[in-house]
């Protein structure tokens, strides 16, 4: 599948902003944000903004963004509806919270169950975004048990690197949110690793045979294409990486998204104080870098069954 | 609505004999001629004369070779959207722009309501729908809505343009729903499948598979007739081939 720039900038920032939002809200009811008002202020900042300027970036690759509004419509039956309708939806809860948080300097009673909620809708959004890519049979890669748990851990790792580099900064970082972190990147990693070996092993249902039918008369190979040039559905559908090049990124992604995070922020609680904020600051724009790539694959990687009927096996093992 | 309805009236849809068709692409040039005036017009051409041209198209055709221990056969393959019973493009549109009529199961895209963010054609595995980048909506086949119940028009030219135009009526147009139209009974008679069933789309629109070849066919290149020579020549065959 093409790899389109803005709806891998939505889903990564999108995911990490409401990440953060469900951690926020998730130590509120805890009782564990203190009345800080920078701190508050920029947490909030940061994450409604990621979420904002993904969501706006998502409307960059229609081709009418001023109808953008007609997607609340459809949840009955959308996956891609039901994400716009529980983003909006996360604003409310959301904006109560920082209400309370960022001017009255309270995080307790009525905000704190405001940020239950937040956190309930913002994991919710990320399902939404996951169930998209779920719900597409075409799309064998995604079309299977791990697109979720992928999306949920991500989104929840980027969550809490970004609130224990920001509690760093503002000298509020606990051992408990280092051990969170630790253990939400070895979550995600197992879970991305866990998906990139079910797509490798995992043998295409469709073939060219099935496709068109014709397996009683043997294999079936395309012989003359329908046209001379690429069409909106080889540009769309076919697009090709080389296998070294996926290993590579993968390979980028797994250092850049968990490995080095792991270890700084490991480092990061050891050492604690001045350094130990640098460090979190550190995992956290290097598992931004890694996370690009991995959403970048996780679109490259993907291939449609509509690519049968121009001549390719899903399953072969060069793209 | 993108919820689909739970029974259509007619269901109307083609059936496409790959036994007869030639891969003349006819249907797929009709279809571009009709359509591009038609309801979902213009389809249209980006660079139509330049080095790579880029253009909507419902209708595609092509060509297939089988190989089975050495022997092929050569299949021409028209591609069209096969107007599904559960077709899941519909039911992913955000928007309401994708919708299966209630009444003859027909499967269209309302531009004013398409905000062409390309999400149907991800859903559909046979490459029904293509993007327009120029009016920035989805188009896909009408089933030559605009056609098919204009009055204005012979009722035998009621028919989509691709059927009208095949010279060798490898298409055939009819309603699924009553078994005894021309179509459901090609369907019994020769075999009629789906494409791609493991994807549970239940489409409408059947293929009809290539007739098997006839048996004790000649081999390839082998003699027609054993050469009886006359004369000396013939004389001297026999009697080497008798030793």
């Amino acid at each position: 599948m093409h790899p389109a720039f803005s709806v891998i900038i939505f889903t990564t920032l999108s995911g990490a902003g409401f990440g953060l939002l469900a951690c926020l809200g998730l130590c509120a009811i805890a009782g564990g944000l203190p009345d800080n008002q920078p701190f508050a202020f920029v947490s909030i900042v940061l994450a409604l903004g990621a979420v904002t300027i993904g969501l706006l970036s998502s409307t960059f690759h229609l081709g009418h963004p001023e109808r953008a509004w007609r997607a609340f419509s459809q949840w009955r039956s959308s996956w891609l509806s039901r994400e716009g309708v529980v983003s909006m939806l996360t604003y409310f809860p959301a904006l109560v919270f920082a209400g309370g948080w960022v001017l009255l300097g309270r995080s307790d009673g009525i905000f704190a169950l405001s940020g239950l909620l937040m956190s309930v809708l913002a994991m919710l959004a990320v399902l939404c975004t996951a169930g998209i890519y779920n719900s597409l049979k075409p799309i064998p890669a995604w079309h299977n048990n791990w697109v979720l748990p992928n999306y949920l851990a991500l989104s929840a790792m980027s969550g809490i690197l970004l609130l224990t580099a920001l509690a760093g900064i503002f000298g509020y970082a606990t051992k408990t949110m280092y051990a969170a972190s630790l253990a939400l990147i070895t979550l995600a990693l197992i879970c991305k690793l866990a998906y990139w070996r079910f797509i490798d092993t995992t043998p295409a249902a469709s073939t060219p045979e099935s496709a068109t039918g014709l397996g009683a008369l043997g294999t079936v190979r395309l012989f003359k294409a329908p046209h001379t040039s690429e069409n909106y559905l080889m540009k769309e559908m076919g697009f090709r990486i080389a296998r070294k090049h996926a290993r590579k990124l993968r390979i980028i992604s797994v250092l850049f998204g968990f490995v080095l995070p792991f270890l700084l922020l490991a480092a990061a609680n050891m050492s604690g104080g001045v350094t130990g904020t640098g460090l979190s600051v550190a995992a956290v724009c290097l598992s931004l870098i890694g996370l690009l790539t991995e959403r970048w694959l996780f679109f490259a990687e993907a291939k449609h069954v509509v690519t049968l009927y121009y001549g390719r096996r899903l399953d072969a093992k060069t793209h | 609505m993108t919820s689909l309805p739970q029974q259509t009236g007619k269901q109307l849809g083609l059936v496409i004999d790959l036994d007869v068709c030639v891969g003349c692409h006819a249907c797929a040039v009709n279809c571009k001629e009709w359509n591009t005036g038609g309801v979902a017009a213009p389809l249209t051409d980006i660079n139509p004369y330049g080095e790579d041209p880029l253009g909507v198209w419902f209708n595609r055709i092509h060509s297939y070779e089988t190989n089975k221990a050495g022997k092929g056969t050569t299949v021409h393959f028209p591609r069209s959207c096969l107007h599904c019973a559960e077709p899941a493009c519909v039911t992913v549109c955000p928007t309401g722009a994708s919708y299966k009529r209630a009444e003859d199961g027909i499967v269209l895209v309302n531009e004013d309501l398409c905000i062409g963010c390309k999400l149907c054609s991800w859903a559909c595995p046979y490459g029904a729908r293509e993007y327009d980048y120029d009016a920035g909506v989805m188009k896909k086949c009408t089933l030559c809505i605009d056609k098919i119940y204009n009055e204005n028009l012979d009722p035998a030219d009621r028919v989509p343009a691709c059927v009208a135009t095949c010279p060798t009526s490898a298409r055939t147009f009819g309603d699924f729903a009553d078994p005894n139209s021309a179509v459901s009974k090609l369907v019994r008679e020769r075999g009629g499948y789906d494409l791609m069933p493991e994807m549970g789309y239940r489409p409408t629109n059947k293929y009809l598979p290539p007739r098997k070849k006839e048996a004790g066919e000649a081999p390839a290149l082998a003699p027609i007739m054993e050469s009886q020579q006359a004369g000396f020549l013939g004389w001297v065959d026999r009697l080497l081939s008798s030793v």
